[in-house]
């Protein structure tokens, strides 16, 4: 660790090389970090989305009864921010505009197939290129078309982050491996068993960007990780990538508190990471890169960690798109009635009311609880004591206590003003520590929305 | 097909740290004890039947309270109890027991029911009924009984069991058949009325006179350390404390060591060190904001100090912490923390 941050800036002894406050939740992690990612079967129905990423969804180009080979386009981007989607089996169409539950409850647009059950199920749709001869240009053309997201959970369209914005640079590029949700390990076993594809992906990102160098980040509790990209950085003489630790508390990996970290820089309130010069992916998102653009491939499956008390194997498996959660369920051997399913990580995951829904780009994990081993138990909510814990956990700085009694009387304009609501970012660390089970995340939500809600009915 | 139950939906984030309010609450009964337990051990049965009465009286004032607002009960929460025991403690050992009932009564009713219970309360409820007692009845709340005394577990000192609305029996006669010569008054009003400094080894062990729960400083030191090592409690406002007391003290000895305390003599005489660690903490008046709690406390024992060396009372820290408690809201309100991302200052990378 040396005395000066990669800006230059000099480095004071007690300020430590993470960000101020967070929490240290139990991670769990030991139930899966170290077995080995295996692949899943194929199921005989798969349920497609349209609506995978933010932004505008995807638009078919195939119809009912028509064939499909695995890795084939099936529908287009449905503008810039936007990506297209790959028949993730090979098989028959066997709807185009079925109406869908998504984890969130909505209905959207699906594209159903039905499997094969012969075929071997190899990707034959590829298009191999030399990406040493592409511009970036036609590298952000190649990152779309090959339909990636942001794997770590947001599911923004990759490329739209890749260029900087106008009148923007971007020196640094950072690559996350913090992966500090409790009991999420794809993007651990990723970097360990993907760290070529993720080295080379992280230096197509840095062709397109215009990046200079980059910075892979990734906490203290996988070591082994760090230990092993460092090795192939050295085998392979990248100069300009460097891997470094950062001590394990949550939220490292939410991109500004992982800038802050790695450069001591902090995104300005309401910004960009462009606003410092540094674009941050994912490390799963980057190993996809790696693999697919190079072989011309479109992405249709990811690593997702399946665990929790309620499942008898769990681990992190390679999981085709739309590959139905009851099914992922029955192969892991999850309990039959449980109480709760968690789709991401405990700390922003969503929990889900039903079982009828596909795995999606987004999706990073699904934790099964039986009902006696909630995560987390209901108790009634007590009046505030003025602990502090709260303020002392958010990582923005904010002041939740206040918040939270603001947000009882719905003063939402005051905790706009005077009290940066807009500034949080939903981790969710105010409302984990609280001793008197206040629900503050969820309260400062609520002001949040009814916030834009009147900005919307206002312009 | 399997019938499915339904699954429970809640919103993020879905893990909970495990501390709650009543375990923290908890948590500080138990670091009371070993005080109680010394409290008892120097003075006897009347300091064991004073936190039996003023806990018992903050208890049944809150129950009462609940009740007639038609509110489930609260006791369940542990905070009264802290507020009986701390009361009890901040009381002379001989303080007639129906005054302290009435103590307790205040310290729940005016200090926290009447402001709306738990979480409600700008003062430390203990601190209010001390407050109180001291304005109604100043001539108990300033006699001292000695430690030791042979008698302490056969008999009460008699000045406790007092008939309400009589003026307290004398304890002197009771105390003079014990010992041959004793001097009751507590370190800081020897020091203040008679410039006579008390060694700081008996005020660390407690070898003095003094309220019931104040004379080891040592084993408060202890007691608020055991709050501390389980994160139940921040560090950060004892130490302000301590450290505002000793910055404020410190130069006055420096200029005239005759007539002003040493530093040390200042924090572990009293009620400094009791203040410190379990009343200025009472999380509930204190200010919220990082800067703020350091504001706070070294205000606190800097207030102390100029009231013992400069005001007409002895002793300080019980108005300090008062004083402190009514400011809390306005030191939170002008030292809000930057949030982040905001206020910088122009940094590298950034476009003009």
């Amino acid at each position: 660790m040396s005395l000066f941050n990669q800006q230059g800036f000099l480095r004071l002894p007690w300020q430590g090389k993470s960000f101020a406050n967070g929490i240290h939740p139990e991670d769990h992690k030991e139930l899966t970090e170290h077995k080995p990612i295996r692949r899943m079967p194929f199921s005989n129905k798969i349920i497609v989305p349209l609506s995978q990423s933010i932004g505008a969804p995807a638009k078919p180009i195939v119809s009912k009864g028509q064939d499909v080979v695995r890795g084939e386009p099936i529908a287009e981007a449905g503008g810039f921010v936007s990506a297209p989607i790959h028949a993730p089996v090979t098989g028959t169409i066997a709807g185009v505009d079925e109406l869908v539950s998504m984890p969130n409850g909505s209905k959207t647009p699906a594209i159903l197939i039905d499997t094969w059950p012969s075929s071997d199920q190899t990707v034959r749709y590829l298009q191999p290129r030399d990406t040493k001869v592409m511009s970036a240009d036609d590298l952000v053309k190649a990152v779309q078309d090959a339909g990636v997201v942001g794997l770590g959970g947001a599911a923004f369209p990759t490329h739209v982050k890749m260029k900087a914005p106008k009148g923007k640079t971007i020196t640094t590029l950072v690559a996350n491996g913090c992966e500090c949700e409790p009991y999420l390990t794809c993007d651990h076993r990723t970097m360990l068993e993907y760290t070529d594809n993720l080295l080379k992906g992280l230096q197509l990102a840095m062709v397109i960007s215009g990046a200079e160098k980059a910075i892979i980040g990734i906490e203290d509790n996988k070591m082994d990780a760090v230990e092993k990209i460092r090795e192939t950085i050295n085998a392979q003489g990248l100069t300009h990538i460097i891997c470094e630790a950062v001590p394990t508390c949550y939220p490292q990996g939410a991109e500004k508190m992982l800038l802050k970290s790695l450069l001591g820089l902090e995104v300005p309130a309401g910004g960009i990471p462009a606003d410092i010069g540094c674009a941050v992916f994912n490390v799963g998102t980057l190993a996809q890169i790696g693999e697919l653009v190079p072989e011309g491939r479109g992405l249709i499956e990811r690593i997702v960690t399946v665990s929790g008390p309620g499942v008898s194997k769990p681990g992190n498996y390679i999981i085709p798109l739309g590959t139905p959660l009851s099914f992922v369920l029955e192969q892991v051997g999850a309990i039959d009635n449980p109480g709760m399913i968690i789709l991401g990580g405990p700390m922003m995951g969503t929990s889900i009311a039903t079982r009828d829904i596909a795995t999606t780009k987004g999706i990073t994990g699904i934790l099964v609880f039986p009902p006696e081993q909630l995560p987390s138990s209901h108790e009634a909510e007590m009046p505030c004591i003025g602990c502090r814990t709260c303020v002392e956990a958010c990582p923005m700085y904010l002041n939740p206590s206040m918040l939270g009694k603001l947000a009882d009387v719905s003063r939402h304009q005051e905790m706009m003003d005077d009290f940066h609501l807009m500034n949080c970012f939903e981790c969710g660390c105010c409302s984990n520590s609280c001793p008197a089970n206040i629900p503050l995340t969820q309260k400062i939500r609520v002001a949040k929305q009814s916030i834009r809600q009147k900005a919307r009915s206002a312009g | 097909m399997i019938k499915q139950t339904p699954l429970t939906i809640r919103t993020s984030p879905h893990l909970k740290k495990v501390l709650t309010v009543p375990q923290i609450m908890r948590n500080v009964v138990y670091a009371l004890l070993p005080i109680c337990a010394w409290a008892i051990w120097q003075f006897g049965i009347s300091a064991l039947a004073l936190i039996i009465v003023t806990t018992l009286s903050c208890m049944a004032t809150e129950q009462l309270f609940t009740a007639i607002s038609g509110k489930k009960s609260t006791l369940s929460d542990y905070s009264v109890v802290i507020t009986g025991i701390l009361l009890a403690l901040t009381l002379p050992p001989g303080f007639p027991l129906w005054m302290a009932a009435v103590a307790g009564f205040v310290a729940v009713a005016l200090g926290k029911m009447l402001f709306g219970g738990l979480g409600q309360n700008p003062f430390n409820p203990a601190l209010v009924g001390r407050a109180f007692v001291q304005a109604a009845f100043p001539v108990s709340i300033t006699t001292w009984t000695p430690g030791f005394l042979p008698e302490r577990f056969s008999s009460f000192i008699p000045s406790s069991l007092a008939l309400p609305f009589m003026s307290p029996a004398d304890s002197s006669a009771w105390i003079a058949g014990q010992v041959d010569a004793y001097s009751s008054a507590t370190p800081l009003s020897l020091f203040k009325f008679e410039q006579v400094s008390t060694s700081t080894s008996d005020l660390l062990l407690g070898m003095v006179s003094g309220s019931s729960g104040e004379t080891s400083a040592l084993l408060v030191l202890l007691c608020g350390g055991f709050l501390i090592a389980r994160g139940i409690m921040s560090w950060k406002i004892p130490c302000a404390v301590i450290l505002g007391a000793l910055l404020t003290a410190t130069p006055f000895w420096l200029m005239n060591a005759d007539i002003y305390p040493t530093p040390l003599f200042v924090i572990f005489s009293g009620g400094l060190m009791l203040a410190a660690m379990f009343m200025a903490t009472d999380m509930v008046g204190t200010p919220l904001t990082p800067a703020g709690i350091w504001i706070y406390g070294l205000f606190i024992g800097f207030l102390t100090v100029i009231i013992r060396l400069f005001g007409g009372l002895p002793e300080g820290a019980m108005y300090a912490v008062l004083v402190a408690n009514a400011l809390a809201p306005l030191i939170d309100s002008v030292t809000q923390p930057r949030a982040f991302g905001t206020g910088l200052k122009k940094q590298a990378g950034e476009e003009a």
